[in-house]
């Protein structure tokens, strides 16, 4: 017993201790290590703070974080979509954020209602289709997607993957329950393969000739179009984008951003980041390297992403999308959407 | 004499292991309590026809290919001699070292429609991709295979301990009866190497069924990849770990057929060591074929997929390796390893106490404990997760009664976290191996060395643990490579800034960024192979003793 005593004690040290530097900052992050470490080292570079990280896919670190409850030293929860900020702000993970300053940099539509969470970046999902056997004008809703004409050639991801499923949401939100499924059994019958891989890899079937439009998001296209391979530069060459919706509601458009955590210990740190996120630097950073639209709309957009031209985006709610998240896979489910 | 099993205090020690490792199971099996009635009519009307028949069709496909390969490689590497055997018996194993879903990621990048090679042959021939047909990698076929070339190991390498370990004495009675040849293998060789020839068709079944990285990205509907989409799509974790719980029921019953299936049969060596049968010598011809035999498996699971991954890694190595890179591979390294030694030592332990005081409740224990295998590891990461926060809870509670302060986390997101799921995965590899040599092991030895006076500690130490060398080392090494390729529990339950090779290559492959992804992937090849090597010769060596 004595002996245990000891070992809690010196374990308490140790924690005390870590949690006695407040010049630290905790980042539970769903964006991969190599898309954000360099601009959180930027962070500690100018603050001081000290960045704590731990990748890893947006549901596993929301149920890590719950399960830790009220011990988690987790500060901060970055995702790559709305719906899983939303998942967290439901289950009562996070707290409020200090959002006034915000409201004049970006769009009230990429702030939460309550400012539970912040939007960082925008990336669209727009169609990539082989210009030389697509009309574009044929193209000009996602709607027309269900036309017979696609029979065989479309190429889309798996309806597991986040982005078909709040793009599904966002067209519910909008379009209706009962019309987002009569177009998904119509959609999906267009498939040229089952669903597989990833966003890439629907871009690389259009120019193998396997199908003719895919869908992908556009960061995924610009990165491609920024390789270091020759090869992969000259594949995203020859596909084209086509900016659906754009006489109606808009292309669908998402949002990566983070939440303050609940209980974090240290929230003014978490504070410090998320302002860090939208300074025009950060957004500049994100642009260049990723190839995401900064929210900023004084911050300009890479060249790459110039070249696939001006878009309307949807102006839809986006804590509503992450609320749909659940009817949409039951929708595609039923689509047999794979 | 009988006594009660629970007079000696370590027994004590195998129940409370047990229980630890079978609570994150057993939380799993909770959830059946709470309907979740809506969910299923929803799954069963659209997508459970399709997760049943495939991971059923998968793990079965994948059991059969398996069996027939590890049997045959290994009946051929212990039976006869040609020239070149003593290298290609360690070379068949290493397909062990590379993950399956590192085999799908390199197969797809050489041979999908966007391939190289596809796009070559569309060029050539001006063709369109109409115009020809091609298999498609990425397919229930395809993923079978990818298993098979990375499982096949696991069979072949119990198959020719069992095989090499059969006296000569069978082989010459049962030519005397005029049977030799394949009819030797049939009805003497084969049904005595059963037991361990099915332990290894088991394991790589379960660990078919607990595959998801493979069906993920070839985008086949599986049990795993429909637990997935049942928590993170449709929000619903107790209707994801009711799935779960039916996936490990489909393995439990398999276990069980397994195990009543050789019931009757019990195998031991001799007491004193014997001499095995003489490896036969081939014919020149005959020869040839046997090393295009062993070679086949190895190149396409091994060494075809290697050379992909080393010239992409030679575009890229100056880019991803970092000062941080040989963190990457301590990390892997010491994790497989401390993870290996404690999931042996826990089997070494439950299979010792199974052997000296078979009982009913201690029995269905160690089978609870060992069922994670079959479970996909992000299910018994969450399962460790909320096992390790209730400890957490309890320490806080106490250590603020006392002290008036807490503690924090001190288990949960930390490296005790990965250690205990490693431990509920993958500790029925190491039993299994560790029974299948036990077995062997008459229990007279046992009696005799105790009626000399020798505690059961001493009879471990000094009769079983030389005898189960081989056994032995082989759970390590599987153990050891089965966490070093581990993947979604190191994910969900690693510290903060550690990272594994298996996690950063799976951060790149997601991205699509295969070419940066085949360094690390590369590298945990490499550190997997080290063990492999090391211990064929520690094997090697211990059988010219």
């Amino acid at each position: 017993m004595k002996r245990f005593l000891k070992l809690v004690g010196l374990v308490s040290c140790i924690s005390v201790s870590a949690f006695a530097s407040a010049q630290e900052v905790n980042v539970y992050s769903a964006r991969k290590e190599a898309l954000i470490k360099p601009l959180l080292d930027k962070f500690s570079a100018d603050t001081g703070i000290s960045v704590n990280l731990v990748t890893g896919k947006a549901d596993a670190l929301i149920t890590r974080l719950k399960s830790e409850g009220k011990y988690s030293p987790a500060d901060i929860l970055i995702t790559t979509d709305v719906g899983r900020l939303y998942r967290a702000k439901e289950q009562g993970l996070t707290q409020a954020i200090e959002t006034d300053a915000f409201k004049e940099l970006i769009s009230q539509n990429y702030i939460d209602p309550d400012s539970n969470w912040v939007g960082f970046t925008l990336r669209a999902r727009p169609l990539m289709v082989a210009p030389e056997r697509v009309d574009a004008s044929q193209l000009s809703r996602m709607e027309d997607l269900a036309d017979e004409q696609w029979r065989g050639r479309i190429c889309i991801r798996s309806s597991s993957n986040i982005y078909n499923q709040s793009m599904v949401a966002a067209m519910i939100a909008q379009l209706g329950e009962e019309k987002t499924q009569a177009w998904l059994n119509d959609f999906v019958k267009n498939f040229a393969r089952t669903p597989k891989g990833g966003d890439r890899d629907q871009i690389k079937a259009v120019v193998a000739g396997q199908c003719d439009i895919a869908i992908a998001n556009t960061y995924y296209l610009a990165g491609m179009a920024s390789d270091g391979d020759e090869a992969t530069r000259e594949t995203a060459s020859k596909v084209k984008v086509v900016w659906p919706n754009q006489q109606d509601r808009g292309a669908h458009v998402n949002i990566s951003g983070a939440a303050i955590t609940k209980h974090a210990p240290n929230a003014a740190a978490a504070q410090k980041l998320v302002s860090f996120m939208l300074q025009d630097e950060s957004q500049e950073w994100y642009a260049k390297t990723n190839h995401e639209y900064p929210l900023r709309a004084d911050v300009e957009q890479s060249e790459v992403l110039t070249t696939f031209g001006d878009f309307k985006a949807e102006d839809v709610d986006l804590a509503k999308v992450g609320e749909l998240n659940r009817q949409a896979v039951v929708l595609m489910d039923k689509a047999g959407w794979k | 004499m009988k006594i009660s099993p629970w007079r000696e205090p370590w027994l004590w020690a195998v129940t409370v292991f047990s229980l630890l490792l079978a609570v994150p199971v057993l939380l799993i099996f909770t959830s059946v309590f709470i309907p979740q009635k809506e969910l299923w009519q929803h799954l069963f009307a659209t997508v459970l026809n399709d997760y049943v028949y495939h991971s059923l069709l998968i793990a079965f496909s994948v059991g059969g290919l398996t069996l027939l390969l590890g049997t045959s490689l290994a009946w051929l590497v212990a039976r006869y001699e040609f020239a070149g055997r003593g290298t290609l018996q360690w070379l068949i194993l290493l397909p062990m070292a590379m993950p399956a879903y590192i085999l799908a990621y390199t197969y797809t990048g050489m041979l999908d429609v966007a391939g190289p090679l596809q796009t070559h042959l569309r060029a050539t021939f001006n063709w369109t991709y109409h115009d020809y047909w091609f298999p498609d990698v990425r397919s229930v076929g395809g993923a079978i295979l990818m298993l098979s070339l990375v499982l096949y190991p696991y069979v072949y390498m119990l198959a020719r301990t069992a095989f090499s370990e059969q006296s000569a004495s069978f082989y010459e009675a049962s030519r005397s009866m005029g049977v030799s040849g394949f009819g030797y293998f049939r009805k003497v060789a084969f049904p005595l190497a059963r037991p361990a020839i099915l332990t290894g068709t088991a394991l790589a079944m379960m660990e078919a069924f607990a595959d998801y990285g493979t069906v993920q990205y070839f985008g086949i509907s599986t049990f795993t990849t429909g637990i997935f989409r049942t928590w993170n799509g449709l929000g619903n974790t107790i209707g994801a770990a009711q799935l779960a719980a039916v996936l490990t029921s489909f393995v439990l019953v398999l276990l069980l057929i397994e195990k009543h299936s050789r019931r009757r049969l019990r195998y031991f060596h001799q007491g004193q060591k014997q001499n095995s049968a003489k490896r036969l010598t081939l014919t020149p011809v005959s020869a040839v074929w046997a090393v295009i035999a062993c070679l086949l498996p190895v190149s396409l699971g091994f060494i075809i997929p290697c050379a992909q991954l080393l010239i992409w890694a030679a575009e890229r190595a100056t880019t991803q390796i970092d000062s941080g890179f040989i963190d990457l591979i301590w990390n892997s390294f010491y994790l497989a390893a401390s993870a290996a030694l404690i999931a042996v030592g826990l089997a070494l332990l439950f299979a010792y106490a199974k052997r000296l005081r078979s009982h009913w409740l201690l029995n269905s224990q160690v089978q609870i404990a060992s069922l994670g295998y079959a479970i996909p590891g992000t299910v018994i990461a969450i399962g460790a997760m909320l096992m390790l926060s209730a400890a957490d809870d309890a320490l806080n509670a106490l250590t603020e009664s006392l002290f008036d302060t807490s503690v924090g986390l001190i288990f949960s997101g930390t490296l005790v976290a990965l250690l205990l799921a490693y431990s509920v995965r993958f500790l029925a590899v190491a039993l299994h191996n560790v029974e299948a040599g036990l077995q062997r092991i008459k229990p007279s030895m046992d009696d005799a060395a105790r009626s000399m006076g020798l505690s059961s500690f001493a009879v471990l130490k000094t009769v079983h643990i030389p005898l189960l060398r081989a056994s032995v080392l082989s759970a390590i090494l599987l153990v050891f490579v089965d966490v070093l390729k581990e993947l979604p529990a190191t994910l969900i339950l690693r510290p903060f800034n550690f990272n594994t090779l298996a996690v950063r290559t799976f951060e790149l492959a997601s991205e699509e960024r295969l070419q940066d992804a085949a360094v690390p992937a590369i590298a945990i090849v490499l550190v997997g192979i080290l063990p492999v090597v090391l211990l064929t010769r520690a094997l090697e060596s211990g059988k010219d003793r």
